[in-house]
């Protein structure tokens, strides 16, 4: 290698330049549009349509965030250039936190569980078992969606955080798959020896493999938690309710109440940007978990 | 003493029966904890998963508004499905959806693969590339809808610039499609080529090195090395991808709620406007297992066909 880039030294190594600008180019396309988010978020609607081009906001104002947190009388934000439907944001958001928190924990939980169970004890059918919980992979969402809605409506739990929450509770293939891989490599001898000991299976699986698979525990939590707070189809079906609306069902609202005239652009941006903040915090916070474990988990 | 004359024999002879005996209740005592272990699952997959798939297959033979009780009728969902136009046009749109999108999801994520693997190896521009995936399929919408906004977007600003003409992206009945198919592109594509690069982190090294002292340009190494020893993830890739865009939903909600006119109207949208628009369960029933089998079609002749679950490295 060392002798070849020596003697690849003298001319220009084009293929070099070429591929670096082409990961530039990437990353400006990745990058741009979040940029561009952030400067609407802060601009005026008025001046929007005069000042297309330059990259800081036209005519800064917090005048979005304001209005997408009820801080703007009506009459403010329409003159802002807001619809002037009453949208609230903060319980928004409050509702996403819970939903996206409580169905990761549990979700998590009672998958590790079960893949113990698969990993590491034996029990008669053990297996075919296991592969029904695979071929739920296969089904495509919007299949158990419908008698699911149906479900969730005869037991009178639309509109309810039980109804929103119930179908994610209790496991995701994906998730006893992914952890079913992490405890069949653990090694066995701790789990021996404190069988020896005559500690219980409850005991063992509490005090000894769960503290052994924080990690991957974690990475698991970060991708269910992402993919919850990002979920969409499941609470417009029976979510809508103010009381219990998540911030994707919010924004989707926020948007279909612009008026036939000029949408409320910078309103717009400014709460996506606040839907998307959570994200992003997670993802400065565990990036490079979250980008090996693409690696690891293969696919999702 | 006759018992102690009898002991050591019956004690041989009994010793590896109970063995066997212990090892018998062993998996027993597992079987009671773990049914106890599976059993929140277990409730998950039977009540959210089996028993609406059984209930969901029963009502697409069925007549039901949600208010009444279902009704019986046979196969008429299907047939009438095979004769409306608005369903093959949702199939339609959902087909160009799914080419579009799969064609320069993976080409990129290859390339930015290879730039990943070979040339940037730095974990922080991987995750920058990722960071569109982990942010909602609304707020890509809502972002991209404002970018391509036909009046002040930034992107029609500067194909203005550029003396074209400005395009409707999501307005015309040609554009939109690929626009709803460019806007997941740009979200999946990070995502999709790390998933390839970690396909190309477990080629081994040697194989280059052979290649190269034979004598091998790039592009040959590239398409008689890379590529087939890809194979089995790329597979995989391309199955996870097509099942996915086949349930292509939120964008289209968000933006175009299916048109203009039935341009954009996709397989789920239709599913969702039926069951949810006209409660028509029975009719919205019969479509999803209609995609149903397509996906299971789908995913296992791509499986057979491209071999995904062998590798060529040993």
């Amino acid at each position: 290698m060392s002798t070849q880039s020596l003697t690849t030294r003298k001319p220009v190594d084009w293929h070099r330049i070429g591929a670096w600008a082409l990961i530039v180019l990437a990353l400006v396309v990745t990058i741009f549009p979040f940029l561009w988010m952030l400067r609407t978020a802060l601009s005026s609607n008025h001046s929007l349509a005069s000042n297309t081009a330059n990259l800081l906001p036209a005519d800064f104002s917090l005048g979005a965030f304001k209005r997408v947190f009820g801080l703007q009388t009506t009459e403010e934000a329409i003159a802002d250039g807001g619809s002037g439907g009453a949208i609230d944001f903060w319980l928004y958001l409050r509702n996403s936190i819970l939903f996206a928190t409580v169905t990761t924990a549990c979700q998590v939980f009672f998958s590790a569980l079960a893949a113990y169970a698969f990993a590491r004890l034996r029990w008669p059918g053990r297996n075919k078992v296991f592969a029904v919980f695979l071929a739920t992979l296969m089904i495509p969402g919007i299949f158990t969606a419908l008698p699911n809605f149906l479900m969730i409506k005869n037991l009178g739990l639309l509109n309810t955080f039980a109804g929103l929450t119930l179908p994610f509770l209790f496991m995701s293939a994906f998730a006893i798959f992914f952890l079913r891989q992490f405890f069949m490599s653990m090694s066995r001898e701790v789990e021996e020896a404190a069988m020896l000991d005559g500690a219980k299976s409850l005991r063992i699986f509490f005090q000894i493999v769960l503290p052994n698979a924080v990690a991957p525990m974690t990475t698991l939590a970060l991708l269910t938690f992402i993919g919850q707070w990002n979920e969409y189809f499941w609470p417009l079906l029976v979510g809508n309710d103010e009381s219990i609306r998540v911030l994707t069902l919010g924004l989707s609202i926020f948007k279909s109440q612009s008026p036939q005239g000029a949408p409320d652009w910078t309103g717009l941006m400014a709460a996506t940007l606040v839907a998307a903040v959570p994200i992003l915090i997670l993802f400065l916070a565990f990036g490079k978990k979250v980008v090996n474990s693409i690696g690891f988990s293969g696919i999702k | 003493m006759t018992t102690l004359t009898k002991h050591p024999p019956a004690a041989t002879y009994k010793a590896p029966q109970q063995s066997s005996r212990v090892r018998g209740l062993s998996k027993l005592r597992d079987l009671r904890i773990a049914l106890l272990f599976i059993f929140p699952a277990m409730i998950g997959l039977v009540v959210f998963s089996l028993v609406p798939t059984i209930r969901g297959i029963y009502l697409s033979f069925t007549e039901y508004n949600i208010l009444g009780e279902p009704k019986w009728i046979g196969i008429d969902n299907y047939t009438a499905i095979f004769a409306d136009e608005l369903f093959w046009n949702a199939m339609a749109v959902t087909l160009q959806y799914v080419v579009i999108n799969i064609v320069f999801q993976i080409v990129i994520a290859i390339g930015l693969a290879l730039l990943m693997h070979n040339v940037a190896k730095s974990t922080i521009i991987r995750a920058a590339l990722l960071l569109p995936f982990l942010v909602a399929n609304v707020i890509v919408a809502l972002l991209w809808f404002w970018m391509l906004d036909y009046q002040i977007g930034i992107v029609n600003e500067v194909i203005s610039w550029l003396g074209l003409p400005r395009i409707a992206f999501f307005g015309s009945e040609q554009w939109a499609i690929p626009t709803i198919a460019g806007v997941n592109v740009w979200r999946h594509m990070g995502y999709t080529a790390l998933l390839v690069f970690a396909g190309l982190q477990a080629i081994p090294h040697h194989v280059y090195e052979v290649a190269s002292l034979d004598g091998a340009s790039r592009t040959r190494t590239f398409w008689s090395i890379t590529m087939p020893l890809l194979r089995p993830v790329l597979a995989l890739v391309l199955v996870v991808t097509v099942i996915g865009s086949f349930q292509v939903f939120d964008t289209v909600a968000v933006t175009t709620g299916g048109g203009p006119v039935n341009a954009t109207r996709v397989i789920q949208m239709y599913i969702y406007q039926k069951a949810f628009g006209e409660s028509d369960f029975g009719y919205a029933s019969a479509l999803s297992v209609i995609l149903f089998v397509i996906l299971a079609l789908v995913a296992f002749i791509q499986m057979k066909f491209l071999k995904g679950n062998e590798s060529d490295l040993d």
